[in-house]
């Protein structure tokens, strides 16, 4: 059963100058699941998914995507990084959004869900736009497509940068605490379509702050500690049944907010 | 006290010279901040792109352009390039090269401060999106730094407006070049040399109202 494993890290580690952030960690995500990486801040779990999109280089141990190693390739026993095009054509298979939802501010919310799909999937322009209407309408913005995203509220432009990244229709999607820079009201509506898309059967890997969103949500929470991976499992057994005292404190913040 | 007596007939007579003259000059102007672009684009990716050999000659132009007055480095291409077997460019062509020198070691220094000033999350957000290098440049680096810039653009394109004046130096029929001219033949001091500043006046305000227009037309980053 391990072939439906889409997303597989063995070992990873990255250090930043003498600081080691992450310490091997060991992850799988399966074809379909959405995986939650929960813990404090400074855990690793930001590096952890940048590594993934290569917006960080790992120096240790693997990343493997649909089995091919993510950013580079063994010739002969060693490493070689690969080219930057070769790069961009992994990235392509990853979806990425992010905290501060990074819209082009130049485009329209429209025109940024395009870009990717008429320069890097080279589809033509009414295809494109067709594509953008979609998603657009599937996040609820249909009527906002021609605003620029200074036009568009926080919550608003999360979404078009959801939508951006769904419409390449990534293998994997990974999500920055996507909510952790919305005012509290409007963190619900960018919720609500995250979990729209794990229900319609989306990959994703997901950081974030919402114990509520993952404990409903996931099928597999890890806790990260320290670079580590602390706990891993389903979420009612590392939300039920936290075995170490650093994730009993963690989630002490959030008490009051499920029934533990 | 002199009474001095207007004779505007002298500008009148003259109107097709003058509107001739001052179109020249703008036309100068634009052609030199358009290839000026393109030496100031080249040169700032050369001084960011942390090569030495390649940022170090072109800090060493854009220094020398700056300390050195413009009139010189017109006289320094017009008379002195012959000198050194180049002698195939007309007056006109000289002066565009000259002025385009000059407006790219300034252009380069706004494209600098415009290239570090766009901040890596737009970058990040075209990786991310599966874009290769120069298509994050293409699209989503210099459409952004023309944005952020567009400002100090219009100020260069008014400076180097005002600046074609100098090209009377070396006999080019532009309007300060025309309006001595025709100070000489007729010598209305007055009527000539305050037509010659109103045009330059008007069409800088002109200019500047209307790239006021396309800066607000372009004004999506907040």
């Amino acid at each position: 059963m391990a072939d439906d494993v889409l997303l597989r890290a063995r070992g990873v580690r990255k250090s930043f100058g003498a600081v080691e952030v992450l310490k091997g960690i060991d992850l799988e995500v399966r074809q379909g699941q959405v995986v939650s990486l929960i813990g404090a801040s400074g855990s690793g779990k930001t590096t952890f998914l940048r590594c993934v999109n290569l917006l960080e280089e790992h120096d240790g141990g693997e990343i493997l995507l649909d089995g091919e190693p993510v950013g580079y390739r063994t010739e002969g026993g060693r490493r070689r990084r690969l080219s930057e095009t070769a790069i961009s054509a992994q990235r392509a298979r990853i979806g990425m959004v992010f905290q501060q939802f990074n819209l082009f501010p130049h485009l329209t919310a429209e025109e940024n869900v395009m870009l990717g799909l008429t320069k890097v999937l080279n589809k033509p322009k009414a295809e494109a736009r067709e594509i953008a209407t979609h998603w657009l309408s599937r996040v609820g913005l249909a009527e906002r497509r021609g605003h620029y995203p200074y036009q568009l509220s926080g919550g608003q432009q999360q979404r078009v940068a959801i939508a951006r990244a769904v419409a390449m229709e990534p293998r994997l999607l990974l999500f920055d605490e996507v909510t952790s820079a919305l005012d509290p009201e409007l963190v619900s509506e960018v919720l609500g379509v995250m979990q729209g898309l794990a229900e319609s059967g989306m990959t994703m890997l997901v950081v974030s702050h919402e114990m509520l969103f993952v404990r409903e949500v996931s099928h597999h929470v890890v806790f990260m500690d320290q670079g580590r991976v602390a706990q891993a499992g389903p979420p009612e057994a590392v939300f039920g049944n936290p075995e170490s005292e650093r994730l009993r404190s963690f989630l002490g913040r959030f008490h009051g907010m499920f029934g533990i | 006290m002199i009474q001095y007596y207007f004779d505007w007939s002298v500008i009148t007579r003259n109107w097709g010279l003058f509107l001739e003259a001052l179109a020249l000059g703008l036309g100068l102007a634009v052609v030199s901040l358009l290839i000026g672009s393109v030496i100031g684009l080249a040169a700032a990716y050369a001084r960011v792109s942390g090569k030495r050999w390649l940022s170090g000659p072109v800090w060493a132009y854009v220094e020398i352009i700056r300390c050195t007055p413009l009139l010189l480095l017109i006289f320094f291409v017009y008379f002195g390039l012959p000198e050194f077997g180049i002698y195939f460019l007309d007056k006109t062509q000289s002066f565009i090269l000259t002025l385009s020198l000059y407006a790219g070691a300034y252009m380069s220094e706004v494209f600098r401060a415009g290239l570090a000033s766009i901040p890596k999350q737009y970058v990040e957000a075209a990786k991310a999106i599966g874009m290769r290098p120069w298509q994050r440049q293409r699209w989503v680096v210099l459409p952004v730094m023309f944005r952020i810039t567009l400002p100090s653009i219009s100020n260069n394109l008014i400076s180097l407006f005002k600046d074609t004046s100098l090209a009377a130096a070396i006999a080019i029929p532009e309007l300060t070049f025309v309006a001595r001219q025709i100070n000489a033949n007729t010598f209305r001091v007055m009527e000539v040399w305050l037509t010659a500043s109103v045009l330059y006046l008007a069409t800088a305000w002109l200019l500047a109202t209307l790239l006021r227009q396309v800066e607000r037309r372009y004004a999506t980053i907040r």
